[in-house]
């Protein structure tokens, strides 16, 4: 590991490698998963009756046998739940009502005394369809001529920057209109036109989902589950539901893996809704692994086309780009994708002009939703392959091109807005060096081929304008702090970070700091949700406020009951110290009974409680026409992949060698975290580049298992990962931070498709780069005979 | 439904049930005797989460009948530390960093145990192919690779 140096002063133990507070609990199988959490006997189990079709009318559900089912206590269809429910367009009932849009929409749920009578209650629910024409295509879904999924898509809530246009199967057109890309076009030298297919993944937490909900006589609504968005649920299912927030409490302890499947509301409703109609006790929804990979959501697939040129001297002139997000049957989050990759639209680059329109497009494939990355993968899949294109098409090595391109601190955005301080030069620099950019290694044996790559990328968090999060820390007679919040950790190691700024903020020793646990709506502060690498960069902020908040209250009591000035005043290792009476007091002396009056006549004061909260306050809104804007988000994490492999020419097989990542994080809060999310999310886009993809034919996964959908496993991965920290501090972020969760797997993909060229010479539409695709083009191209 | 009674060690302990014949023991070591540090991440033999010592050798617990287990002996990842002493593969992988969300950890740390167990110098490669049923969506393997071979060095 490389740390850049910086010279600002940090106060320990920011920048140290502290294990995780969850570390022990999980090595010993202590830590709690959802579907850990014992209900006794009286738990019910619930099935889902989904939809065999891509699109189809319901003609009728007929319930009664399953009824009469010994052992059955429920049966709930959509008839009686019409409430819309989405984050950022409501689209979709909780179960189907009239019409069914992908294989596996739910129509029916049913609750049994065992999963085995509520599987064959299943079977007894008789559903008369309609099968209607699907659209399996987002590019043929924008035509004229498609049939119309969702015919009332005027008539649904939306948020006010997603622009659908009712009429058509398009649930977002964002637009970029910078510069004038059209007069350009004669003055460049080379020009790269190109065509991407990005397939669906699924994002495959080893976990699968899990909900259980009670829903008590009075209507109050518990929910358990395994999720990175407590308070999104509580929200949006009690919109739906038309009850009170404060009557739908979301319980969520540790979350194993989410990558976004778990974020927003995925299954959880179903659970909800079928309880509501056995009052008193709790249901357990538990997704099987088959229906994990063809009901949870899914990354939407892409079509992307790119068009850009540079001129003589390797400047980037222009760039116009389509993108046809395969967004499925509903758009959770797919419309924000849209928007995102729009304003990201020109990659991590300096380019004056600018044409993007990015299409969100209804189709009858699995609901789009927020997978690692959030559509910037699927983006820079495409971009950084023709920028690499670009730079050989005039002889410039491709490191070079990009530096010369790339954003500097403040180059102009693709939304006219400004760079904020920014190290992906260095990020370049480093990764290109690692990796050892211009020397070639002999391949390992006569029938390989080695080649390298290397692929830039920047991802700004996605949200709404005014996403928040909040935060308090109490401290224990001992001294010791509880800090509670509402981000969760889903592996991520939030909850060490969290309280390591919390130590630090305070003055205590992070061994001292306690996270409440299990997130619960009713008791832990508002948190918007776990998703957008937002939470170190958010949450954190949130932390720091409040453990300062208890400082002060510390730190007055203290200067009123000693007689002094609180500037004097100072928290050490837990300890009030005086700079000017060198007086010491332990906190666990103050924290909760508070200190004596100077004269001794009664006391000062009282249990400590700091609060604070977060959120962005100068987010501006773009021009709908031109994709224009003072700042449209908060910030911009960046940052480079490099990779080494070889390509095997009897046989297609790609084997990554070596691989190196370097992330500007402005700064790393716990460096060892930091790395073991660029290795993570390196091996997640390793996996992405070289295995995965559903099989959609007609609408129906062909590969919903874990044997015909394969993920990276022990055997697959280099061992020889590198991995760079740079650090140009943001302004806004706790000591700097900023968020690195997601973007590691970002430029993975475009990173071996380059250095896969480097090595055999051949592109392919999108990956996944499987050893019989790789094959068929070598063949093709005459690689191989 | 018929139901059969069996006697088997867990952890140490000596235990008896009655099972039905088709419940799994992965199904019986977290309904009947909340041992809930062994995962269900698909119940159908492909993800490792799930994964205990029988007898001393690594199983997919959810592929195994309880009724299966009669005279068997079990170590699940509760079974691992003894006296509050992390086992040294437990307290390896907390140092390498090979814990993120920690669903897959504890069939890792069983499938390592077992590796060890029988194999107490394994090459990088014997780790890998060890873990190799053992999906982690995380970690990226080469940090919980890196523990087990501390593990074996100490
Ligand atoms: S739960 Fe047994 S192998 Fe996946
Ligand atoms: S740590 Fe999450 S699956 Fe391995």
């Amino acid at each position: 590991m490389v740390m850049e140096e910086t010279n600002t002063k940090v106060p320990s133990p920011i920048g140290e490698n502290k294990i995780r507070l969850d570390a022990r609990e999980k090595v010993t199988g202590a830590a709690l998963f959802a579907d850990d959490i014992q209900f006794g006997s009286g738990l019910l189990h619930a099935r889902v009756k989904r939809s065999p079709h891509p699109h189809a009318r319901i003609i009728s559900i007929d319930t009664s046998k399953a009824k009469a089912l010994p052992g059955v206590k429920a049966v709930v269809t959509g008839e009686d739940y019409p409430g819309y429910i989405g984050l950022y367009l409501l689209d979709r009932h909780i179960f189907c009502r009239d019409k069914v849009r992908y294989v596996g929409d739910p129509v029916a749920g049913v609750a049994a005394k065992s999963e085995q009578i509520a599987e064959k209650a299943l079977q007894l629910i008789e559903v008369e369809y309609e099968v209607l024409e699907p659209v399996l295509d987002p590019e043929a879904g924008v035509s004229p001529e498609a049939p119309l999924l969702h015919p009332n898509l005027e008539e649904y809530e939306v948020a006010n920057f997603i622009f659908p246009e009712p009429g058509t199967n398009i649930s977002n057109h964002f637009k970029i209109r910078k510069g004038d890309v059209e007069s350009v076009w004669d003055e460049c030298e080379a020009l790269v036109e190109r065509k991407y297919h990005i397939p669906h993944i699924q994002h495959v937490p080893i976990e699968p989902h899990v909900a259980i909900a009670k829903v008590d006589e009075t209507g109050e609504v518990t929910l358990w589950g395994s999720s990175q968005s407590p308070f999104a649920q509580r929200n949006l299912i009690a919109k739906c539901l038309g009850i009170s927030q404060s009557d739908m409490r979301v319980i969520a302890p540790y979350v194993g893996g989410g990558f976004g499947s778990k974020a927003g509301v995925s299954m959880e409703a179903l659970a909800v809704v079928i309880a509501s109609q056995v009052k008193g006790r709790p249901v357990k929804l538990l997704l099987t692994r088959e229906e994990e990979f063809y009901t949870a959501f899914v990354r939407q697939g892409l079509v992307a086309y790119f068009k850009m040129g540079c001129d003589a001297d390797g400047r980037l002139l222009a760039m116009e780009n389509k993108f046809f997000w395969d967004a499925g049957a509903y758009t959770e989050y797919g419309v924000n994708i849209t928007r995102a990759s729009g304003y990201s639209s020109s990659g991590p680059y300096e380019v004056p002009n600018v044409k993007t329109d990015s299409y969100c497009v209804y189709t009858n494939h699995p609901v789009g939703g927020p997978m690692r990355g959030f559509g910037m993968p699927e983006m820079h899949a495409g971009l950084e392959q023709c920028i690499d294109e670009l730079a050989r098409d005039i002889d410039m090595d491709p490191v070079e091109f990009r530096r010369i391109n790339c954003l500097k601190t403040g180059s102009v955005l693709v939304t006219g807005s400004k760079m904020h301080p920014i190290g992906l030069t260095q990020c370049l620099e480093k990764a290109a060096d690692a990796i050892g950019w211009g020397s070639k290694a002999p391949p390992s044996a006569p029938n390989k081929k080695r080649g390298k790559g290397i692929a830039l990328m920047w991802k700004a968090p996605a949200m709404p304008p005014n996403a928040g999060s909040s935060a308090w820390v109490e401290l224990a007679e001992d001294g010791t702090l509880t800090v509670g919040v509402g981000g969760q950790d889903i592996g991520q190691g939030a909850f060490t970070v969290a309280a390591q700024m919390a130590a630090a903020a305070l003055g205590v020793p992070y061994e001292w700091v306690r996270i409440a646990t299990p997130v619960d709506t009713l008791y832990s502060p508002y948190e918007w949700q776990t998703v957008a690498s937002r939470l170190t960069w958010s949450m954190g902020n949130a932390v720091v406020n409040a453990a300062k908040d208890a400082r002060r209250q510390i730190l007055d009591l203290v200067a009123e009951a000693w007689e002094e000035d609180p500037q004097n005043l100072d928290i050490v290792n837990g300890i009030v110290v005086s700079y000017k009476s060198e007086r010491e007091m332990p906190l666990k002396d103050i924290a909760i009974y508070g200190l004596p009056k100077p004269d001794d006549q009664g006391w000062l004061g009282g249990p400590v409680r700091g609060r604070g909260n977060f959120m962005p306050s100068y987010i501006t809104g773009l021009d709908p026409e031109t994709g224009q804007g003072e700042r449209a988000v908060v910030h911009y994490t960046t940052g480079a992949q490099a990779v080494e492999l070889e390509v095997d020419l009897d046989t297609g097989r790609v084997e990554i060698l070596r691989g190196v990542s370097a992330f500007d994080v402005g700064r790393a809060i716990n460096p060892e975290l930091v790395e073991a999310q660029m290795e993570g999310g390196f091996v997640q886009g390793m996996s992405s580049a070289l295995f995965e993809s559903m099989q959609l034919k007609d609408g129906v996964m062909q590969n919903p298992s874990f044997v015909d959908y394969r993920i990276a496993t022990s055997t697959d991965v280099p061992l020889d990962l590198e991995n760079i920290i740079v650090e140009v501090p943001q302004d806004d972020g706790p000591w700097g931070a900023r968020g690195v969760g997601e973007h590691s797997m970002v430029p993975t993909i475009p990173a071996i498709a380059n250095a896969i060229y480097d090595a055999v010479g051949i592109r392919m539409e999108g990956p996944p780069f499987t050893a019989e695709k790789i094959y068929l083009a070598m063949l093709d191209a005459g690689i191989v005979k | 439904m018929a139901f059969h009674r069996i006697t088997f060690n867990v952890n140490g302990e000596l235990e008896q049930a009655d099972v039905p014949s088709n419940m799994t023991l992965l199904k019986m070591l977290r309904e009947n005797l909340a041992l809930t540090g062994t995962k269900n991440g698909c119940a159908e033999g492909e993800c490792g989460a799930c994964t205990v010592l029988m007898n001393g050798e690594p199983v997919n617990s959810c592929l195994v009948l309880a009724v299966e287990c009669d005279g068997a002996e079990i170590v699940t990842v509760e079974g691992l530390a003894h006296d509050e002493r992390l086992d040294a593969v437990q307290q390896t992988i907390i140092d390498a960093g090979g814990v993120q969300c920690g669903f897959c950890t504890p069939g890792i740390l069983i499938s390592a145990r077992a590796l060890l167990d029988r194999n107490p110098q394994p090459s990088e490669e014997d780790i890998r192919i060890a873990l190799v049923g053992n999906l982690c969506r995380c970690t990226g393997y080469v940090r919980i690779i890196q523990g087990v071979q501390e593990a074996a060095r100490i």
